[in-house]
């Protein structure tokens, strides 16, 4: 989450789903809540009937949109010029928090006169590469620091998720202009930057009518400042467009003008895509991360050791000056004995990046026939990966195929059942892959935990045995890690110490071999190496081999042996309510609202009675509240760093953002991100119109893959004239492994369908459950068609523009079948995130079947058969 | 007749409803009851279509844009999409309880109406007897199946599977005094805030349905009840019997005079 981690130092929900509850105006944009959080949804239900205002703005009306007080229909892909123009208003009319902007936010920094914005260059930062088609930050820092750090290279490997390796300047370092009139200070810059995000180009960009837009505007400031706060919540429909990490950051600018960053009822409700995708980068499943947001050793940023890899890393001040500590610890957690002084801690057994492998190169690598081999544990690619036709043709490559799941997905039956198997396009016995398919346990049968949303970890206890042959994935990682350990127990070679030093000593229990999921969390809490007592947080660890820790952020959470705070069912304590801090745990330290020191002014008071939540208390000499203080404990109001003072004692009593160098809100980003230190508007990679706002067309540092196989539409392409949405269902779960075999949800949502404005379906003679046909520049499918007033034309750059929405739940098995909507996606990467853009592309829209000659889909006729307890 | 010490039931209230489902899915897997099937309606997000021998909750979801856009500023827990979780109603003069001649269908201590499976036969008197089409036979077995209100759960202290899964506290479940009072509440809280349409559904005083003695699961809707497919006057087809035998002894006593006549003219 590079969006919120480079403005406010971590990547995560800076407030809780409970705490929507206490919020004046929410603002759900970028999601569709209700819908796909319908639990969270409960708090937002709960704000409402205490009279907070809802706004809902999406292109569709939706199941969220039912519950809004206002409804704006707005352009897929036009969200930021939405909230630029929120950031003008805001600045225009001088409706920010002014105390707390000029305390906790680097608007009074100063920036380099190198610096050129996208209103001098048409569109482009001072920077820009075009052969390679990135950007050197040199001219985006501060100014007197433009050379101090040497800036190093991008190369789409290195996380910013966390702020760390974004620039070194410590507070004290940085020259200011309080009155916020020097015309290079970073308040004067964004107001220039901004200056033509109007609600007129709202208006134009977006098709949302300017008067809306104002009252839009209106509510939001009405319900920000010292008594009031708003809350904005956004899920993966702004994360998945090449802009997505910018839209995110955009937010975050107005959240912190508004002073709504840190207080209670205020915040950015970041909503995960899954269950526990949280936990999923925190401990990361990420190629480019190791756990606790610590960036992977890459070959190109030039780590050849541990010193310079934590170079890169460690910042002067701030949270990120401890990295050594916490890299240390997680070396002396995997390697254990293996890991000493003399051996850098064995930071040569990682791996070291050479290039992008995040998900789409992969696939793109697969259909190349550059990959052997492919484990899909949890994930049905063949549905769920954008360019799905171009993914099966890479399946269709590989030597091996191993999917652990719950069901046969179409990513295990892609040989068999895929649309160009049964079109005739490839038989099963041209295909040479080698399909295992192992069966996977369920949450009930297994012990564990998820990260929600809001960073709280909670524990669930095993019910059931699984089944047969399934198995955990603890079971299955564990067993393979321990059978490769033994095949490699006799090797001399040097490429094999990395597996032979790894710490894989964890009890099992029963007659399966079950890991101990609890001595796994052991590991993640930390301990001291000598006693194997655990930690109690992450300022416990050492960087000198005396403590081991697998995850930093996560110390805290088994304090003592027996105690697992994940497990922990408090629900609501006097002392903590509000908080719920007896409920789970949260990362870090279980802090719930992040940045909380900002609820309280400078001199640590809060801001208004109505919005108490952390304060300085002057008879305890330490922090206090509702909360766990996400502060230094005593570090009292009127603290100020000596001018050598690193880590978190650089930072004064009155800067909250401590993991940021400069301990400030970030409404510029001198480093860390690559597509600018300013969120722009750029038109999705394909789209309908001309970028109204620069020359500059599509994000210049996006990452495209132009190739025949997932080529692109032209701008305003008259055969592709509608904007292509996609999207998820209450009742189903993503690529729908855990909801379309489920016969009491498959029946609920049975079959995929188009959601199409009246009007269009009326000009195409679309009748409501028609077969239609979708296409794209990569495939074209046919499915059904919702026709519905819910999904309104807009009228954007002088044009009458129809949107179509479509799930991507559906495939070719299970019960609930239709054809695969990301056929017609397109593999492009966000640059920060790299994530793909599937809630904004063009199509082409027919009445009809795919093939007009044929009898009925298989898929449907067979799904209704089984349905019929038939086939089976 | 005799309520028991209790009576328990339900206040859905349509404009907390955000359509999830949950109910349906909770109702299903609490009460192990099999899927209707695998049709796709086209009917706005409505794929159960109506309340079933096997669904006992049913979400129906009300389009009513009637062409235009949705609008921008909208009245306050209202919107052109409407939806609301339907459920047998537990009537406080349970047509399906008068109209089943075996006595399968009783009346239980918490004053819900519960078809007992050992003894109904099949025969589907209780079926045209409910003015709400709840009670329905099953394909599998020929028996007559609705909401029981989880009456295996009440026993055990819990409350309904469809109230414990609501995210939104849109089903409530309780004793009906005790609901009823919140209900009235709410709907005072809704016209203070311009809902003019607020209304009770299945109050033995408030709404349409006073002919039956009111409703133990009774409805907050914003609109007339048609436009949640619920009748506006329902009435116990048994109530209706004594015009229709009047007018048909009339008849044939007309018809027995004509004859008369008729013979004697020749």
């Amino acid at each position: 989450m590079p969006g919120l981690g480079t403005r406010l130092g971590r990547g995560g929900a800076t407030t809780t789903l409970m705490e929507l509850a206490n919020s004046d105006c929410i603002v759900v944009m970028g999601s569709n809540m209700a819908e796909n959080h319908p639990v969270g949804f409960r708090f937002v239900m709960k704000a409402k009937t205490r009279g907070a205002t809802i706004i809902h703005v999406d292109p569709r009306f939706s199941r969220t949109s039912a519950m809004a007080d206002y409804f704006v229909p707005i352009r897929a892909g036009s969200d930021l010029v939405f909230l630029g123009a929120l950031v003008s208003y805001v600045l225009e009319r001088e409706a920010y928090f002014k105390e707390y902007v000029l305390a906790y936010t680097n608007a009074a920094a100063i920036v380099s006169d190198e610096f050129e914005d996208t209103e001098d260059l048409d569109g482009l930062f001072s920077g820009f590469d075009p052969g390679r088609g990135t950007y050197t930050t040199d001219s985006w820092q501060y100014a007197g620091s433009e050379s101090g750090e040497g800036a190093p290279e991008h190369h789409g490997q290195d996380a910013q998720s966390m702020g760390h390796r974004q620039g070194g300047s410590r507070p004290n370092d940085l020259s200011t202009d309080p009155t916020l009139q020097h015309p290079r200070c970073v308040f004067q810059i964004l107001k220039r930057h901004y200056r033509r995000y109007t609600p007129e180009m709202v208006e134009e960009a977006c098709g949302v009518p300017k008067e809306q837009f104002l009252r839009i505007a209106e509510t939001i400031v009405d319900n920000s400042g010292r008594e009031r706060t708003t809350a904005f919540a956004y899920a993966v429909a702004w994360t998945q467009h090449t802009t997505g990490t910018q839209i995110i950051s955009c937010c975050a600018i107005l959240q912190l003008l508004l002073g709504n960053i840190g207080r209670p009822g205020g915040g950015i409700m970041a909503l995960r895509g899954h269950a526990t995708i949280q936990g999923s980068t925190d401990i990361p499943t990420l190629y480019n991360l190791l756990p606790g947001y610590l960036p992977m050793p890459s070959v190109q940023d030039g780590h050849r050791d541990l010193a310079s890899y934590l170079e890169g890393v460690v910042t002067p001040a701030g949270g990120w000056f401890n990295a050594p500590k916490y890299m240390v610890s997680l070396l002396k957690a995997w390697y254990g004995e293996g890991a000493q002084p003399a051996n850098d801690f064995g930071f040569q057994y990682l791996p070291k990046l050479a290039g992008d492998f995040s998900f789409q190169p992969m696939l793109l690598a697969m259909k190349d026939g550059r990959m052997r081999g492919l484990f899909c544990m949890g994930q049905n690619p063949a549905v769920g990966a954008q360019n799905a036709r171009l993914v099966r043709q890479g399946l269709a490559r590989l030597d091996w195929l191993v999917v652990r799941d719950i069901f046969e997905t179409e990513t295990a039956a892609f040989w068999k059942d895929a649309p160009e198997v049964l079109d005739g396009s490839i038989a099963p016995s041209e295909i040479g892959t080698e399909v295992f398919l192992l069966p996977a346990a369920v949450t009930p049968e297994k012990d564990g935990s998820y990260t929600n949303t809001m960073r709280l970890v909670q524990y669930h206890d095993k019910a059931v045995d699984p089944p047969g042959d399934a198995r955990s994935e603890a079971h299955f990682v564990y067993h393979l890690g321990r059978r490769l350990r033994e095949l490699y127990a006799d090797s001399t070679l040097d490429r094999d110490r990395p597996i032979q030093a790894l710490t894989w000593e964890y009890p099992t229990h029963g007659p399966l071999a079950e890991p101990d999921v609890e001595a796994i969390l052991a590991e993640i809490n930390g301990w001291t190496v000598g006693d194997r007592r655990p930690v109690r947080s992450y300022q416990d660890l050492r960087d000198d081999g005396s403590t081991a820790c697998g995850c930093w952020i996560y110390s805290g959470i088994r304090p003592e042996p027996g105690r697992n705070r994940a497990r922990e069912r408090q629900a609501g304590p006097s002392a903590s309510e509000g908080a719920y801090l007896g409920w789970g745990y949260s990362w870090p330290n279980n802090v719930r609202v992040l940045y909380n020191r900002a609820s309280a002014d400078p001199e640590g008071r809060p801001w208004s009675e109505r919005k108490r939540y952390v304060w300085w208390s002057d008879d305890e000499q330490r922090w206090t509240g509702l909360d766990t203080p996400d502060f230094p404990p005593t570090k009292a109001p009127g603290y100020q760093p000596a001018a050598d003072a690193t880590g978190l004692d650089g930072h004064s009593g009155a800067q909250p953002f401590l993991m940021l160098a400069e301990g400030l809100g970030r409404l510029f980003v001198p480093k860390g991100l690559k597509d600018g230190p300013l969120p722009t508007h750029y038109e999705p990679f394909e789209s309908p119109v001309s970028n109204p706002l620069y020359g500059q067309q599509v994000n210049p540092a996006a990452i495209g893959h132009a190739r025949a196989d997932n080529a692109y539409h032209a701008v305003a392409d008259a055969r592709y004239p509608h904007v292509l949405t996609t999207y998820r269902l209450t009742e189903h779960h993503t690529a729908g492994a855990m909801s379309r075999w489920v016969p009491w949800l498959a029946e609920l949502q049975p079959e995929g369908f188009a959601e199409i404005g009246t009007e269009l379906a009326a000009s195409l003679g679309i009748d409501n459950g028609d077969y239609v046909v979708i296409s794209t520049a990569r495939g074209a499918i046919e499915t059904r068609a919702l026709v519905t007033d819910r999904i309104a034309p807009l009228t954007v750059g002088g044009r009458r523009l129809h949107q179509v929405g479509m799930p991507w739940h559906y495939g070719y098995s299970g019960l609930a079948r239709g054809a695969v909507a990301n056929d017609l996606t397109t593999l492009v990467e966000d640059p920060d995130s790299f994530i793909h853009e599937a809630k904004a592309l063009t199509c082409a829209l027919r009445p009809g079947r795919l093939f007009d000659d044929v009898t009925p889909m298989r898929p449907l006729s067979r799904a209704r058969e089984r349905g019929r307890g038939g086939e089976g | 007749m005799t309520p028991g010490p209790k009576r328990l039931g339900f206040l859905t209230d349509a404009t907390l409803c955000i359509g999830c489902k949950a109910c349906e899915v909770a109702c299903k897997q609490w009460n192990q009851l099999p899927m209707d099937g695998l049709e796709l309606t086209a009917n706005s997000y409505d794929n159960t279509k109506d309340l079933g021998a096997s669904t006992w909750r049913h979400v129906a979801f009300v389009e009513r844009f009637d062409g235009a856009r949705p609008s921008f500023d909208q009245p306050p827990f209202q919107s052109g999409w409407l939806m609301l979780s339907d459920v047998c109603k537990h009537c406080v003069r349970a047509g399906c309880m008068e109209a089943c001649p075996t006595g399968a269908i009783i009346r239980t201590e918490f004053d819900t109406v519960v078809i007992q499976q050992d003894v109904c036969n099949g025969c589907g008197y209780c079926v045209p007897a409910c003015p709400f089409g709840v009670p329905d036979l099953s394909m599998f077995d020929g028996k007559a199946h609705k909401c029981t209100l989880c009456y295996d759960r009440l026993t055990d202290g819990l409350e309904p599977a469809c109230a414990k899964s609501c995210p939104t506290d849109s089903i409530q479940f309780g004793e009906v005094p005790r609901l009823m009072e919140r209900a009235r509440n709410r709907i005072e809280e809704l016209r203070r805030l311009g809902v003019s349409g607020a209304r009770i559904y299945g109050d033995d005083e408030l709404g349409g349905t006073g002919g039956i003695g009111g409703l133990n699961a009774f409805f907050v809707l914003t609109d007339e009840p048609e436009v949640y497919n619920l009748p506006a006057n329902p009435k116990l087809p048994q109530d209706e019997t004594l015009p229709g035998l009047l007018s048909t002894l009339g008849a044939a006593v007309l018809l027995g005079v004509g004859l008369i006549f008729s013979f004697r003219k020749r």
